[in-house]
């Protein structure tokens, strides 16, 4: 206050003293376009460039602003006003790579989709003896695998993962040592790199079955390795949203334990949970690396998942660009391919989830 | 959100356990007590038998993968790691053939494993701490959750997509800033020695890294930024705090510990991240702190398995799943340490351990999921808002 009045007084300023000494509201806003038309003008003369025009409007919008800021107002208001620059600037360079990465896929992936790329098993297949490459353009091999490779994937962890959970939440005794032990073992598993899941898979079934284990089933092992904590995880958060209420009220009608979380807990939480499930399995659906050590990677149409490589989309996006056959850009356009029929699938899923999580959610809960 | 949880979820629990344990105690006297025949042991239903075993015995099966994950690496790992190299013949050729052992191998790649989980790090974690300040402190509450669900989808996008965008898009944009950084700041050993030309360095695949790492960063220091104490914020406010005045004396404090474990799980999920340095670099098994050169890229361990992994003979496999055990090691040991500090973050609190945050459950937040909870904690936040001014009330 006393600064406000020693300010009004040295400049002489208006009587309204609570706007004195602060910018005008339209300031920022005005800033900004006057730093994008002058930053637009300097690269004009120096030749234009987007990324360029972005970041120079960004620079020069910030000191500007800070400069201003410190001149009219204070200095604390001037880094309030420059923080909340640079915190919004962030923002919009997480921004700037998923609408590139997205845009990128879709504008490259666009022109090899096909109704024959879905239904066609193809690729460059190779042949060890002729040396001879030949190419069709064909995700149908990688589609059944992938699809295979994490349904399999989804049957292992649903049910790990959702016992488990039930453990935690309605049979573990608080504190006691078993769920301690499991709480951090299943924080300890999020964290393991894909590839280490990948290798315990191929090592795992290397022992079983000699040095060439490459097989569908040992790829859903690596994954559900990597999709059970997520599962846990989920799961109990939303089991543990149930209210105690509905648990004692349904024990004290001498219902038995069993039921108590068959027929209330579990129909109460089952919106959360499939959300949940759903998410984890549009996680592992675009994992790469697991798959690839443990089903390695085949142009041929393989349904057996415990026989031999099987080839999935997110394998076929690698190897499209690390192995790329002779015709590199056919190898390139189906690696596209792939990538788009990936992101396709993702976004099915989180929208599948996000519907079930709307539809399905138990009512008074918004 | 789940110091809500946390501190929500016992009560009902152990309500409902003693309310079995009087029932259980009930059949002594009237004899109507179902709900406590588990625990007596009187009458036991096969339902309920079954599934407290199937419940207790996944949560056993966990403990059991996770042995197994770290027993069959080292079964197939050790082999190779006792090999002497320079002289066992199926080591002693390939892209083994330069190294006398075990350690010397796998030396380097350690090294490029940190150096360029380090680089995403100081370029992804600051940006990721920012974002989780918009959302929590600046964005427009209406529009939060929406801004979170976008920064979320990052985490939904497939990694081997971001190594193709990192192909495509980082490489040759990073190309022109590399030379300009060559040639002015060459002097500076970063950015020194023969400037690439075709743009695989290991700055663009850290580049790509840090935005993979981004989400995880957003999502958790942004969960523990929300948990922040309302009174804290309105008192530093009040005071007259500008918004950032009021970040950095309320916010940041009681956040320190989940920011820096926020920033180790970050630096966990690069470490272990493959395709996009598979792709992007063009790398080298060498000790270099060079960024932008042209062959003095430190290949990552994860990376060296995927590139070497189809063409190796077997005993080289066992050579790159000694060196997976290695990065399962370091990131077990990142991860681990990052849960510790929270933990001891709340365990030092002492009587204000309530007030201490909590991890949010799933580290890269499903989004729906969170949104829903957000909502839920929103409510639950309110409530304990008003129990605390209440309580307030009743101590002045």
């Amino acid at each position: 206050m006393s600064l406000l009045t020693q300010r009004a007084a040295r400049d002489g300023a208006p009587a309204n003293s609570l706007t004195s000494g602060q910018l005008p509201r339209f300031a920022e806003v005005s800033i900004i376009g006057g730093s994008a038309v002058a930053s637009g003008l300097v690269l004009m003369l120096l030749g234009f460039n987007f990324v360029g025009w972005l970041v120079l409007t960004a620079i020069v919008y910030l000191v500007v602003l800070g400069v201003l800021s410190s001149i009219v107002e204070n200095r604390r208001k001037a880094t309030d006003r420059l923080v909340r620059g640079i915190v919004s600037v962030a923002f919009i360079l997480a921004i700037v790579p998923l609408v590139s990465t997205l845009y990128t896929v879709v504008s490259r992936g666009i022109s090899s989709l096909s109704w024959q790329f879905i239904t066609q098993s193809g690729g460059s297949s190779f042949n060890a003896d002729t040396l001879e490459v030949t190419n069709t353009p064909g995700a149908l091999q990688a589609i059944v695998g992938t699809l295979i490779i994490t349904g399999i994937a989804a049957l292992i962890s649903i049910p790990i993962g959702l016992f488990t959970s039930i453990y935690l939440v309605e049979y573990s005794l608080p504190g006691s040592w078993l769920a301690r032990t499991v709480t951090m073992l299943v924080d300890v598993m999020t964290g393991i790199p894909s590839i280490v899941a990948g290798l315990f898979a191929f090592s795992l079934f290397s022992i079983i079955m000699g040095p060439k284990a490459f097989s569908g089933f040992s790829a859903a092992v690596a994954l559900s390795v990597l999709m059970i904590p997520t599962v846990v995880r989920s799961c109990e958060e939303m089991l543990r949203l149930v209210p105690g209420d509905l648990r004692e009220a349904s024990l004290a009608l001498g219902v038995s334990k069993f039921s108590t979380i068959a027929r209330i807990v579990l129909p109460t939480a089952i919106a959360g949970i499939v959300t949940g499930i759903m998410l984890s399995i549009a996680r592992v659906i675009g994992e790469t690396a697991p798959i690839f050590m443990a089903a390695s990677f085949t142009d041929n149409f393989n349904a057996n998942p415990f026989d031999g490589p099987m080839q999935t989309l997110p394998v076929m996006a690698y190897t499209g660009f690390a192995f790329p056959g002779t015709d590199i850009d056919a190898s390139h356009n189906a690696a596209w391919g792939a990538a788009l029929l990936l992101v396709l699938l993702v976004v099915i899923l989180n929208l599948i989830a996000r519907i079930v999580a709307r539809v399905f959610a138990p009512k008074g809960s918004r | 959100m789940s110091d809500d949880m946390t501190s929500a979820t016992p009560s009902p629990r152990t309500t409902s356990r003693d309310s079995l344990k009087n029932s259980g105690s009930a059949p002594q006297g009237g004899g109507a007590g179902n709900g406590g025949a588990s625990l007596r042991g009187s009458r036991v239903r096969p339902g309920d038998l079954i599934f407290h075993s199937l419940s207790t015995g996944s949560a056993i099966f966990i403990m059991v993968i996770l042995a197994g994950v770290a027993l069959f690496l080292i079964i197939q790992g050790i082999p190779a790691i006792v090999a002497d190299w320079s002289t066992d013949p199926s080591l002693h050729e390939g892209f083994t053939l330069a190294y006398n052992n075990f350690w010397q191998y796998v030396g380097p790649l350690l090294y490029g494993t940190l150096f360029s989980s380090a680089i995403a790090l100081v370029i992804g974690a600051p940006i990721g701490i920012g974002i989780a300040l918009f959302i929590s402190h600046y964005a427009p509450r209406r529009v939060a959750g929406f801004l979170g669900y976008i920064v979320d989808l990052l985490a939904a996008v497939p990694s081997v997509v971001f190594g193709l965008w990192g192909i495509i898009v980082i490489r040759p944009f990073l190309l022109p800033f590399s030379e300009w950084l060559n040639t002015n700041l060459g002097w500076i050993p970063l950015f020194g020695g023969q400037v690439s030309t075709t743009g695989s360095t290991i700055l663009a695949g850290s580049v790509v890294l840090s935005v993979m790492i981004l989400p995880i960063i957003t999502s958790i220091s942004r969960e523990i930024f929300l948990q922040t104490p309302r009174l804290h914020e309105e008192a530093a406010l009040a005071l007259g705090a500008t918004r950032w005045e009021m970040i950095r004396l309320a916010v940041f404090p009681y956040a320190k510990s989940g920011i820096v474990s926020a920033t180790l799980l970050g630096l966990g999920r690069a470490l272990g991240e493959t395709m996009a340095i598979a792709m992007i670099i063009s790398p080298a098994i060498l000790v270099s702190i060079r960024l932008i050169t042209e062959g003095e890229n430190s290949q990552t361990i994860a990376a060296n398995i995927a590139l070497n992994f189809p063409i190796a003979s077997t005993l080289q496999r066992q050579a790159l799943i000694g060196t997976g055990l290695m990065l399962f090691v370091i990131s077990l040991a990142v991860n681990i340490i990052a849960r510790y500090i929270v933990t001891r973050g709340s365990a030092g609190g002492g009587g204000k351990k309530r007030k201490r945050p909590t991890l949010p459950i799933t580290p890269m937040s499903d989004t729906s999921a969170t949104t829903t909870l957000d909502i839920v904690t929103e409510e639950q936040k309110l409530g304990r808002i008003a129990v605390n001014s209440r309580a307030e009330g009743a101590s002045v």
